[in-house]
């Protein structure tokens, strides 16, 4: 099956700007505020959405970090050896902030629920509220998104395959196969 | 990796995999939940038929940090006084369920046997056999090694160039023999110090370097050097003449300590003989890596642990 574009480089950046204003009036600004991407893409665009968060709050600094969540999955043991990724909380620690999850694309949601575990070991975060990139649906667990960047609906048999400039060649771009 | 047996087992990458993940294991020790719920429902058996604390109780802790369930099983005390043979041990054990055997045993070659017999049907972990191998204090050293030479960079590193001079009983030494290989294959050089009858009969096929001169080999100014125990429990011949001789020419002195790099790291693997085959002055100063070697240690273990068990897929 060829793949059809569904997103591209400046519909990523518009949609990760909207969610930015999302964060900031949902928060009321920017204080207290934790961005945690979920390894592998979901890092980056922490980082991204960081960095438009604090050009438009200039008071604002955001923690931006990543947190891995392997070690809490629940599928582990049907499938190879996975290698971990870093896990990296900004200084300061999640006690009492907003921790706002950042990941590519929302499926199963059991992902999520692995890293509300994780948080957990972490510390004791005020609220926390999850922002995707993509939302496919096929949800098996009562999770949503607060922020999300494109609502595709999808049969559980294609494929969602997020590429980012960061790590992958090319334009940032979404796909499905 | 369905065993731990032998670090000569390990290809570069399985290595440098096994260290990154140790990396992500040192985040637990920090944290204020200190475990994690991957391997829950596991049984771990710490099967040693040798006298062992750091060894034992690192990897205890490190199952339990995993949330690995853990038996320890001793010789002493146990029916293997009365006489009961490693096949009956090892079918008892199976018959518990064990998930993983960590077993350190006297005979070289005893984790092998317990892998490839079929008596149990378990992820072995060698944790030192007689004088061949222990892998984990092996790749605990590498471990050490690259996190002090690269810090926060060391995710995906080999120890590519780095001078390891390894000083003393070679001969009975598993930790040597566990890190010539493991250290070669990630690209390090290995020099061996002793006098000659602490080491091999032939050391030709090692990918070594022999020397039998300390002084020489600490003006060389290597990146590491790696003291070992003289295990006064394997001293039964006459290898050296009295303890002070040893010392003499083959201990890390303050003198010598002093005219080494002050770059230079001073591993020992522990339990140290102080005033022996290592002074006070030298297992106490900055450069030694003593007590990182413990602490890393549980991280090594969590790591192989981690590689052995999560997975039900067999490769």
């Amino acid at each position: 099956m060829t793949a059809r574009s569904v997103l591209q480089q400046a519909d990523i950046a518009r949609a990760l700007t909207r969610i930015s204003h999302e964060i900031l009036e949902s928060n009321r600004g920017s204080a207290d505020l934790v961005l945690l991407g979920i390894p592998t893409r979901g890092v980056f665009l922490a980082r991204r959405i960081g960095e438009i968060l604090n050009t438009i709050d200039d008071a604002g600094s955001v923690g931006v970090g990543s947190l891995d969540v392997t070690m809490y999955r629940d599928d582990l043991a049907k499938n190879p050896t996975r290698a971990p990724s870093p896990t990296d909380i900004p200084a300061g620690g999640i006690d009492g902030k907003t921790v706002i999850l950042v990941d590519d694309v929302l499926y199963s949601g059991r992902t999520i629920r692995a890293a509300l575990d994780a948080l957990s070991d972490l510390g004791r975060p005020r609220a926390v509220r999850l922002a995707a990139l993509v939302d496919r649906g096929h949800r098996e667990l009562p999770i949503r998104a607060d922020f999300v960047g494109k609502n595709l609906p999808t049969s559980s048999d294609e494929r969602i395959n997020v590429r980012l400039r960061e790590i992958d060649s090319g334009d940032d771009e979404v796909t499905i196969s | 990796m369905r065993h731990l047996l032998s670090t000569q087992d390990l290809s570069r990458e399985q290595a440098i995999e096994l260290l990154d993940v140790a990396e992500d294991m040192a985040g637990v020790a920090d944290r204020e939940v200190k475990k994690l719920p991957t391997l829950r429902g596991k049984t771990v058996v710490n099967l040693f038929f040798e006298d062992s604390t750091r060894t034992r109780v690192s990897f205890e802790v490190a199952a339990k940090r995993l949330s690995a369930d853990v038996i320890n099983f001793s010789a002493k005390g146990s029916s293997v006084s009365k006489g009961e043979s490693l096949k009956d041990t090892a079918q008892t054990l199976a018959a518990m369920g064990a998930d993983a055997v960590v077993i350190r045993h006297a005979d070289s070659g005893a984790p092998r046997v317990l892998a490839d017999s079929g008596w149990i049907d378990a992820g072995i972990v060698n944790a030192g056999d007689g004088t061949h191998e222990h892998p984990t204090q092996a790749l605990l050293d590498a471990f050490t090694i690259r996190r002090r030479l690269h810090g926060a960079a060391s995710r995906g590193r080999g120890l590519d160039g780095v001078s390891v001079t390894i000083v003393g009983d070679i001969l009975h030494s598993r930790v040597a023999r566990s890190n010539i290989w493991l250290l070669t294959t990630l690209g390090a050089h290995v020099m061996l110090v002793a006098p000659a009858t602490l080491l091999p009969v032939s050391t030709a096929g090692w990918p070594v370097t022999v020397g039998y001169d300390l002084d020489a080999a600490v003006d060389a100014g290597p990146d590491v050097v790696m003291m070992l125990r003289i295990q006064a429990e394997r001293m039964s011949a006459a290898f050296f003449p009295n303890a002070r001789e040893y010392s003499r020419q083959w201990g890390l002195d303050n003198e010598r300590l002093g005219r080494l790099p002050a770059t230079t790291m001073v591993m020992h693997p522990g339990p140290m003989n102080r005033g022996l085959e290592i002074s006070a002055g030298a297992a106490d100063s900055p450069r030694s890596t003593v007590l990182e070697q413990v602490a890393n240690g549980v991280s090594i273990r969590m790591a192989v642990l981690y590689h052995l068990l999560s997975s039900g897929v067999r490769p």
